[in-house]
């Protein structure tokens, strides 16, 4: 038996990241002294797109951009029955001083924003560090971290599955809620 | 790249034992690592709970700095221990030593020996997880695998690449390594020396012998050259060095006589002028020192992915 729920339709899914980037104009303006981060493996889909709008809203040829993965601070690596897979992580600047965007997908228990944020220690010290996500599951939170900005805030229970899809293999981008995890496809 | 998200062996003992999927899997691992080691902070803290004990009974430069060098960009704790200044000279047998250190909560085991089998023999009697850092003359795991990298890196998927092994085959855990190692990826392989130095059987592994240098040149894609072990040789297996440097060394003529480039690589410690002249391990055909960069993240990928692996 299925118990998915669509959350957000190919439609809305495109009007949140267009309402995302405006919201991130608004307040970073034009991204001086900014670098957006995207979180390696699933955050990247979110950052790409975001970055490409920001790109054509700003009409500049590029921003600071990297991706970072961040399975080697995880703290929960010892924990599980199999090693965590890395992705690569290509930063080829330091962030010192600069206005940090991380994104991610989605914020859950917020251990992987942790992880992220020790992992940026070693690249510098930011001025600032802010957080994107296209999804926030608000109740869920196993750490004091909370997102900056947010394309969609649901409330699901711990046992709850979210899943959003990037457009993959001609099918429609995404986001799906499963009342439980094991409902999930693989 | 790679199938299967964990190894399928506890312990890294020898390439033998490990399947394509282990390799491959090894080697993309490694390709991140690569990336940690170039960063200002060349230090993650995956292993930072765990102890590792590099235990080298036999002498090392290279391979324990690259294990040490390795275990601490990961974080972990590190002892080591040589034999030379140890209770070894008591008459300590190896699984006294081995028990004692694990007592002091020891999570795993770096050795190299110089026998045969040793960590195979404590692999069946601790429960700690082991790293062959090179057992006498058998197999020099780790060494393969930054070679495969090293190789990967240049020549991409080793799937019907030719690769040639020369010099002391007999006495070198490296080219028993080495050749299970490739032939698992799909490579050609071909070994070349003088027959005195090559093992009878040795076609067995499904490897071709070849005793003219010049000739396994123009063969080879990638020339893998060893050291003469004249440690490990108790008789005469050639009339003299200079004999040998003038019959199998390689020589920076061979190499422009060639219509083609071919890697070259040495597992070091180099003898200049007997296998291979100055002119030649430091021409830029020669990635000898890719290979010593590469061995740090090829053996925190291994170290990483056994110590997560906890079924």
């Amino acid at each position: 038996m299925n118990q998915e729920r669509i959350i957000l339709s190919q439609e809305r899914f495109a009007l949140t990241i267009e309402r995302l980037c405006h919201q991130l104009i608004e307040h970073f303006d034009n991204f001086e002294n900014a670098c957006i981060i995207g979180l390696q493996p699933r955050g990247v889909f979110l950052s790409d797109r975001i970055y490409a709008r920001l790109l054509q809203l700003l009409d500049v040829p590029s921003l600071e951009y990297g991706k970072l993965d961040i399975t080697f601070y995880r703290d929960d690596y010892r924990l599980r029955s199999k090693p965590l897979l890395p992705s690569a992580t290509s930063m080829d600047f330091q962030v010192d001083n600069k206005h940090v965007l991380l994104i991610d997908d989605v914020l859950y228990s917020g251990r992987t924003v942790q992880a992220a944020l020790a992992a940026l220690n070693d690249y510098g010290r930011p001025g600032a560090v802010e957080l994107a996500v296209l999804i926030d599951r608000r109740f869920n939170r196993h750490l004091p971290i909370q997102a900056d900005f947010i394309g969609m805030a649901i409330d699901a229970l711990d046992q709850a599955y979210v899943q959003v899809e990037w457009g993959q293999k001609g099918m429609e981008d995404r986001v799906l809620l499963f009342a439980d995890k094991k409902d999930r496809e693989k | 790249m790679s199938q299967a998200n964990s190894l399928s062996v506890p312990h890294l003992l020898g390439i033998k034992d490990l399947t394509k999927d282990d390799i491959t899997l090894i080697l993309d691992t490694a390709a991140t690592f690569k990336e940690v080691i170039n960063r200002p902070v060349k230090k993650v803290p995956s292993l930072r709970d765990l102890t590792v004990a590099n235990l080298f009974f036999e002498d090392s430069t290279r391979t324990r700095i690259s294990f040490e060098l390795a275990e601490k960009r990961l974080s972990a704790d590190v002892i080591n221990f040589s034999a030379s200044s140890s209770s070894v000279k008591k008459g300590e047998t190896l699984l006294d030593t081995v028990n004692n250190i694990l007592a002091m909560k020891v999570d795993m085991i770096v050795m190299r020996h110089p026998a045969p089998g040793a960590p195979h023999f404590l692999a069946r009697h601790i429960s700690a997880r082991i790293l062959n850092a090179g057992d006498g003359t058998h197999e020099h795991p780790t060494q393969a695998l930054l070679d495969a990298y090293s190789m990967r890196e240049h020549l991409g998927d080793l799937e019907g690449k030719k690769i040639a092994i020369l010099g002391d085959i007999l006495h070198s855990r490296v080219a028993l390594s080495n050749i299970f190692c490739l032939k698992k990826l799909g490579a050609e392989v071909k070994v070349c020396g003088p027959p005195t130095l090559i093992p009878k059987y040795i076609s067995s592994l499904g490897v071709s012998v070849e005793h003219d240098i010049e000739r396994t040149l123009r063969w080879c894609d990638a020339a893998n050259i060893l050291r003469i072990q004249l440690e490990r040789q108790d008789i005469r297996y050639f009339p003299s060095l200079r004999e040998y440097a003038l019959y199998f060394g390689i020589n920076k003529a061979m190499l422009d006589r060639l219509d083609k480039t071919i890697l070259i690589m040495h597992p070091g410690p180099i003898n200049r002028g007997v296998e291979v002249t100055s002119d030649v391990a430091d021409s830029e055909h020669s990635i000898i020192l890719q290979q010593v960069e590469n061995g740090v993240a090829v053996r925190m990928a291994a170290l990483y992915l056994l110590a997560g692996n906890r079924q």
